[in-house]
């Protein structure tokens, strides 16, 4: 076995020049994603349990949608599908961040499903009961209490789509992986710098995880 | 593509890869195919791959899920260890690993097709989700259960053979199934790497014939039924396999 692994040309200055900017992209994606993929998700969620059939039946037939492509086709559907409801092209990072953001409310939106479903009825009842509205019961009892359960479940999912950001490849956005993807081009070295991604990807989401381990074991301490 | 409104033009897959002519009967003959021919052949790509995977997922998730739950130190540690190697970095960059990196590094899979390396990527992947779901699965069993079999007399092997391993492999049907979905949905990933599987059917095809919308519309359904009959397949699996009296199990 012969290894000629040579890491020298990843200088500072080449990291700088070509992935800080893919990295700032993939980090902005997640975060962009993240929230609005929640706040999205959580209407949904409440949409679902809403018991009206007019609000139900939507809600249920987008989530089962996006949950049942496979995330690049929806990545290259929205890219397609955009300029034609726009009337021009947004260009691809556009396109990733609301794209990421639609597909992201799907999955958020069970989550959030699971955390409202997981409060006691009693806590509705005693909103209605001292008099709130259905919006400020959601908003002031309910919701509150969902997030925290959820909170795990919820940044555990953002772990997984800072790892689907790379997928974006296929519409040729510039994010992390894109930048050592030109960087190993440009220094014809592909394999050390796939490796040096694929550590800094696994550094980033490990690292991520242990937190939220961690965070899981206090929240469930103080229940 | 300059189209107003809904102009359907589902003929496009009676055309001809070559130079575009609409074929009679929508198939090609001798040695021109039509989209339609290669529709065809990219579900077939997509199916083995998703298939290869799965079988090479279940055979590394279960073995290194047993191990994780075993009373060895060391064998815990390799669970753990693969578990998080293969979850925490993204599949797309797993299958680059394997089709740019692992060659270079062990010449000897220098000849191996890139099909075989994105079955490896894809199925390791898997793996670790399935490790987790496996040794979960053997973790709601009651202790009483590893306690009888060591009891009677079974070694640890035999234990897990006769006792542990029927009961918790029910128990995981149901995760099981979702990740078998998932893993159909997951192959798309391998037209990073130019397997002619559905996605890039899908990114080809739709450039050839600026037809975006009819081609997705198809690619898209396939994986639907895809995911869909493995679904049921996985349905099958679970009501033959159940045990009546267990919860869950029926009658």
């Amino acid at each position: 076995m012969m290894l000629n692994l040579d890491f020298a040309f990843l200088t500072p200055a080449v990291l700088s020049g070509y992935v800080v900017k893919g990295f700032i992209f993939s980090i902005q994606l997640t975060l962009i994603a993240m929230l609005g993929g929640i706040i999205i998700g959580t209407l949904l969620a409440l949409m679902r349990l809403s018991g009206k059939p007019w609000l139900v039946m939507p809600a249920a037939a987008y989530v089962n949608t996006m949950r049942s492509i496979p995330l690049v086709m929806v990545i290259l559907w929205f890219f397609l599908l955009i300029p034609l409801v726009t009337g021009r092209p947004l260009g691809a990072e556009m396109s990733a961040m609301i794209t990421f953001t639609l597909f992201e409310a799907a999955y958020y939106s069970e989550i959030m499903r699971a955390g409202i479903q997981s409060i006691p009825r009693g806590q509705v009842a005693a909103g209605y009961a001292i008099g709130m509205t259905y919006s400020q019961t959601m908003r002031i009892v309910v919701l509150p209490q969902a997030f925290r359960n959820m909170l795990p479940v919820l940044l555990t999912q953002t772990i997984i789509l800072f790892q689907d950001t790379s997928l974006v490849y296929a519409i040729g956005a510039y994010d992390m992986l894109k930048g050592f993807e030109i960087v190993g081009k440009n220094f014809n070295r592909p394999v050390e710098t796939y490796l040096v991604a694929a550590a800094l990807y696994f550094i980033i989401s490990f690292s991520l995880s242990t937190l939220v381990k961690r965070l899981q074991a206090r929240i469930s301490i103080i229940r | 593509m300059g189209r107003t409104g809904l102009n359907w033009d589902w003929q496009v897959f009676c055309k001809n890869t070559i130079d575009g002519e609409v074929m009679p009967r929508c198939f090609g003959n001798g040695g021109e195919i039509t989209y339609l021919d290669w529709l065809i052949s990219a579900w077939g790509w997509t199916l083995s791959v998703a298939l290869l995977s799965l079988f090479v997922a279940l055979l590394f998730g279960s073995i290194m899920g047993i191990l994780r739950t075993t009373p060895n130190r060391g064998l815990v540690f390799l669970g753990n260890a693969w578990t998080e190697l293969f979850r925490n970095i993204p599949l797309l960059v797993q299958i680059f690993l394997w089709y740019h990196v692992v060659p270079s590094l062990a010449p000897p899979l220098r000849d191996v097709p890139s099909f075989l390396l994105v079955v490896m990527g894809l199925g390791l992947f898997t793996s670790a989700r399935i490790s987790e779901q496996v040794r979960a699965g053997i973790m709601s069993l009651p202790r009483g259960q590893r306690m009888a079999g060591l009891a009677i007399g079974f070694t640890l092997p035999q234990t897990y053979r006769h006792v542990l391993l029927p009961m918790a492999f029910r128990i995981v049907i149901p995760p099981l199934t979702s990740e078998s979905m998932n893993i159909v949905k997951n192959s798309a990933v391998a037209f990073a790497v130019s397997i002619s599987e559905l996605t890039m059917f899908a990114l080809q095809a739709q450039e050839e014939t600026a037809r975006g919308i009819e081609i997705y519309l198809a690619v898209t359904g396939l994986y639907f039924i895809s995911a869909f009959a493995i679904n049921r397949v996985m349905h099958v699996v679970e009501s033959r396999v159940q045990v009546p009296g267990m919860i869950g199990g029926g009658k």
